[in-house]
């Protein structure tokens, strides 16, 4: 008895066309999106130390690190750093992945109001979606 | 301090934000902007762009079980997720509009207000009937949940669909501007314009907050704010904080006592962050 399912918790009964499956897609859309980001920023800090034995010991290094300095902020600019196996560059591809999950997300959701022809809410999300890449691109045409 | 020690440190108070927010429904970037700017003299603008990713990080990961259980009312999301989204870009733009001395001052003002609505939420909510909303029928946004302690799945109207989107759009400013969840700001104008139930207003709110916060994230990253030494540590540690908070400790820790505590934690921490903007 303490085994009755609960409604949600299993797969679709007959009848219902397993309302379920959209739920679950986009909930391990963002599990395995912030593991795979929280792997790469991981790895990325563990290379940078690798890299710079000075930044165990030296307090100067500190300083340049935490000022107001350049940091890459070009697409560019992170896919090279992470080419040339620069630590720094696999924690910003890391972020990148996490800004990029929700993102996702937001694209998930229209593929799945399209598939249940719901016009109301495909307009809905695309907007959202829009308003999503404009801030990447008017960010980078203000920076 | 090398660079070293500094990234041990921000991953221990990252942990311990993660930990702290998790216990009291709030994100880690209230507690840990403060730390990073008044004890380890970060620059604000990157300690805003360290946190706005964290809590993409802490939304998704709640948002993943909340989803599953099916607690979030994902069409109530998507229609507020235009205001919110709209807001944070709004929010991340003003931000650099008014400078370090601005975002101070309205930081300590969120503050105390997020902490006024804290205590108000010790306060048990009355029941009334909700009112009917054409446009709430037409965008389908009543739903139910299962309501584990009842027993029983509970259906739910939600009413003002409109009221809902202007104040999501003054939260989404508010966390553009600041790289906070706002989910202060969210849980109230689900929970008391919309009429939807706390559980599902909290749910829901959790799983909007990554996409607000990825629409000023964008703005932060092409500026250049997002620094991979801080905001990595940070993410990583706010992660595992909330992460182990609401699998070891949720229900271990007597609530409300905690919740009395960090109200007087954050009116003392406003209090600093509003005279920091003052004399600066």
């Amino acid at each position: 008895m303490n085994d009755a399912p609960k409604p949600g918790a299993t797969t679709a009964t007959p009848g219902e066309a397993a309302p379920l499956v959209p739920e679950l897609l986009i909930s391990d859309l963002l599990r395995y999106g912030v593991l795979a980001s929280l792997s790469l920023v991981t790895l990325g800090t563990l290379v940078t130390f690798f890299r710079h034995p000075d930044y165990l010991v030296s307090s100067e290094a500190l300083e340049r690190l935490t000022a107001p300095h350049p940091v890459p902020h070009g697409l560019a600019d992170v896919v090279a750093g992470a080419l040339a196996a620069r630590g720094q560059s696999f924690v910003m591809a890391g972020l990148l992945v996490m800004m990029a999950v929700p993102v996702t997300r937001v694209a998930l959701s229209l593929l799945i109001f399209r598939q249940q022809r719901d016009r109301l809410y495909v307009v809905i999300t695309t907007v959202v979606l829009a308003l999503l890449l404009v801030s990447f691109l008017l960010g980078a045409a203000e920076g | 301090m090398t660079p070293l020690l500094f990234t041990l440190v921000v991953l221990g108070i990252s942990v311990g934000a993660g930990l702290l927010g998790s216990l009291l429904g709030i994100g880690g970037g209230l507690i840990l902007i403060p730390v990073l700017t008044l004890l380890l003299k970060v620059d604000i603008h990157y300690a805003v762009g360290a946190s706005i990713v964290s809590v993409i990080a802490t939304s998704s990961g709640a948002a993943a079980a909340y989803v599953r259980e099916r607690m979030a009312n994902l069409r109530v999301a998507m229609f507020l997720e235009v205001a919110t989204t709209a807001g944070a870009l709004t929010g991340a733009f003003l931000s650099g509009r008014v400078g370090g001395r601005g975002v101070y001052l309205v930081f300590g003002a969120v503050m105390a207000y997020s902490a006024l609505v804290m205590l108000r939420r010790m306060r048990s909510a009355e029941a009334a009937p909700v009112p009917d909303d054409a446009l709430a029928d037409r965008l389908g946004l009543h739903g139910s949940y299962w309501d584990e302690a009842a027993g029983r799945e509970v259906e739910y109207r939600v009413t003002r669909p409109l009221a809902g989107l202007g104040l999501m759009y003054v939260a989404g400013t508010v966390s553009g501007m600041l790289g906070i969840g706002s989910g202060a700001l969210k849980v109230p104008a689900m929970d008391l314009a919309m009429r939807l139930p706390l559980k599902v207003s909290t749910a829901t709110s959790n799983f909007m907050i990554g996409v607000t916060a990825a629409a000023s994230a964008g703005v932060y990253f092409a500026r250049g704010h997002i620094d991979p030494f801080i905001a990595g540590p940070v993410c990583v540690g706010v992660t595992l904080g909330a992460w182990l908070g609401s699998r070891y400790l949720m229900g271990r820790v007597n609530a409300l006592w905690l919740r009395a505590l960090f109200v007087g934690v954050l009116l003392w921490v406003a209090f600093e962050m509003l005279r920091k903007g003052w004399m600066s």
